[in-house]
């Protein structure tokens, strides 16, 4: 009797396989409406924007304001530019400061990360191992948000406020890229870093020329995260002086003009959205399979 | 490089002996010259990382006890600090509550929601599964979106949400949204769980793709009926380790709100209503240059924080193995 209860499954499941193995088509349904309208509410603002940005001067103030373009134009973003030019700094000078910091940031990050990963994933003998390890489960807690204020002391007292340092310092020792790195990488079968050994190749040659060129997906999941945190990363405190300002900064000065800006300041907002929604898009697979190794182990 | 690993290998295989001999801590500072290397490989990450956070997080106890205006020597106070926190600072009490309940849903709150989008999300078609992937976690990627809710949520009757409701007569006059008392808080909880679903919700993404489908075939034939039944028998326990890792920054996250409410809101937000205690330090520290106080204010902070982990930890142990 058991027996053949188990063969009617087994075929139920081979019928179902191709969706679900439980689950209704009335579920499917309702599961895709309800995430359509969470999907929506995310996604509103951001189309909002990029329509505003498109829009010729008659059209932004109409009222009601209408959910598409009737006449795109770029004539916003020619604007943006003359309105620069009344900015103290050229807004060349924001762009450069923005993407100066972001490259520095990220290439000296994935760097400096990939060193330490290396070994706290694949050098399980060396003395202070497990120290290191789990200080930095724990300082995954301690992101830049919690500790700025603290962070402010010291970069006052190293004398780095109003200097390009006080962007890119604080910012290279990332938790979170050594975290992923490094569960990345101990997923690499340790064979490997040891017939490296044997073939004679020290721990920075190992790291550099066999465990790196395989981890693409950490890496380019790295350069995600470290180029969202820097592109939108604001002087606040520690860098007052204009010319060293980044470009949200410009972003803040243009839409306090109010709503007869409207148009240049949704500009200056799909500006800065569209470089990280496109590396986004490009990397997303990569970024998945590198999560996916994320997970932690008490 | 290569000579000096060809140096480690004889070395390593006489370290067996030494052990039995040699007392315990000769034999570490013996592995420590092994590992030179090592050392130099982490250094770069470990010197800045003690600089900008262990130094940070650290500093903040005995700078509590202080009064420092950054120029000169702190000065010590005793308990001053923690004393005026509890007892004199209406603020800081009224901030603790306002963290509590913008914790409570940009943590709790956002981490179910994120799980069950991904928990959704997971069993759609690869071409939605990206798209909605996008979708969900677009708005922790671009704060410049900003703009759109302060315009949605401008005080005059031309602002976007005061004219649709003016239209349909849900008001009758326009609503101050970001500086009414009545609304402040509700704005800044939505446009704060608009913008929540960040590394976290990627990392349990990531858990439900990685499953392995089989179980599901096999809950199928042990008589797992629907989709709830297989989320608790089957889901939640095989995927607690990216639990733990999406609970971790969702803490974070949770703790240090604060930067919505004073972009949408300002600085201070009107009678105080949605002032959390990252706002109350960040007032102290950077605002006033009263470092002592600011630090104290984090002090407990980073303590809040260090236990709530602890304790997600111990809830979600059993999932972990």
């Amino acid at each position: 009797m058991a027996k053949k209860r188990k063969k009617v499954n087994i075929e139920k499941v081979h019928v179902k396989k191709k969706q679900h193995v439980n689950g209704s088509l009335a579920g499917d349904v309702g599961i895709f409406i309800f995430l359509a309208f969470l999907g929506i509410f995310m996604a509103f603002p951001l189309y909002f924007s990029i329509v505003q940005s498109l829009k010729p001067i008659n059209e932004l103030f109409i009222f009601p304001p209408k959910l598409y373009v009737v006449s795109p134009t770029l004539s916003n973003f020619s604007d943006l530019l003359k309105v620069s030019g009344n900015l103290w700094v050229p807004l060349s000078r924001y762009v450069f400061n923005s993407v100066f910091i972001t490259v520095v940031i990220t290439a000296v990050q994935i760097f400096v990360c990939c060193c330490a990963a290396f070994c706290l994933s694949k050098c399980p003998k060396f003395p202070g191992y497990r120290f290191f390890n789990q200080l930095i489960i724990t300082a995954l807690l301690f992101t830049s948000t919690a500790t700025g204020i603290m962070q402010f002391v010291v970069i006052a007292k190293m004398g780095l406020i109003n200097t390009y340092w006080a962007y890119i310092l604080p910012a290279i020792p990332s938790t979170m890229g050594l975290y992923l790195l490094r569960q990345s990488m101990s997923e690499i079968n340790d064979f490997i870093v040891d017939s490296a050994k044997v073939d004679g190749a020290g721990l920075f040659r190992t790291c550099w020329g066999v465990i790196v060129p395989n981890q693409k997906p950490a890496i380019m999941t790295l350069i995600i995260f470290a180029f969202q945190g820097a592109w939108n990363m604001q002087g606040g405190a520690l860098v007052y002086r204009e010319e060293l300002k980044t470009l949200p900064t410009v972003l803040g000065q243009v839409a306090a003009a109010g709503l007869a800006r409207q148009g240049v300041a949704m500009a200056v907002a799909v500006l800065l959205m569209i470089p990280p929604l496109v590396v986004f898009i490009i990397a997303q697979s990569n970024v998945l399979e590198t999560m996916a190794t994320s997970g932690m182990k008490d | 490089m290569a000579s000096n690993a060809t140096a480690l290998k004889p070395q390593k295989e006489k370290k067996a002996k030494p052990l039995n001999t040699q007392s315990k801590s000769a034999y570490t500072w013996h592995q420590m010259g092994v590992y030179k290397a090592c050392y130099a490989m982490i250094a770069p990450f470990f010197i800045l990382f003690t600089i900008f956070t262990v130094i940070p997080v650290v500093m903040s106890l005995p700078l509590g006890f202080t009064n420092f205006n950054l120029v000169q020597f702190p000065r010590f106070v005793g308990l001053n600090n923690f004393y005026t926190l509890f007892i004199n600072d209406d603020i800081f009490i009224k901030s603790i509550k306002n963290t509590l309940v913008l914790a409570f849903f940009t943590g709790p709150f956002s981490y179910v929601l994120s799980f069950i989008v991904a928990w959704l999300i997971n069993e759609m078609h690869p071409f939605l599964k990206t798209f909605f992937t996008f979708i969900f976690y677009a708005p922790s990627m671009v704060p410049s979106a900003y703009s759109f809710w302060t315009l949605l949520l401008s005080g005059d009757s031309t602002g976007y949400l005061n004219s649709l409701l003016l239209k349909f007569g849900f008001i009758n006059s326009a609503q101050q949204w970001t500086t009414d008392t009545k609304y402040m808080m509700t704005i800044v909880i939505i446009v704060q769980l608009w913008m929540s679903m960040g590394a976290g919700f990627l990392a349990l993404r990531a858990g439900f793709q990685n499953l392995d489908k089989s179980l599901y075939e096999a809950g199928a034939i042990e008589g797992v009926k629907n989709r709830w039944q297989e989320l608790f028998a089957i889901t939640i326990p095989s995927m607690g380790s990216s639990l733990l890792f999406a609970a971790v920054l969702a803490i974070s996250g949770a703790f240090t709100v604060g930067s919505v409410g004073q972009t949408l809101c300002g600085m201070p937000s009107t009678d105080y209503a949605v002032h959390t205690i990252m706002n109350h330090a960040s007032d102290y520290g950077s605002a006033r240059y009263e470092m002592g106080y600011a630090s104290a204010i984090c002090f407990i902070l980073f303590i809040t924080m260090l236990l709530v982990n602890k304790l997600i930890r111990r809830i979600l142990r059993k999932y972990t193995d």
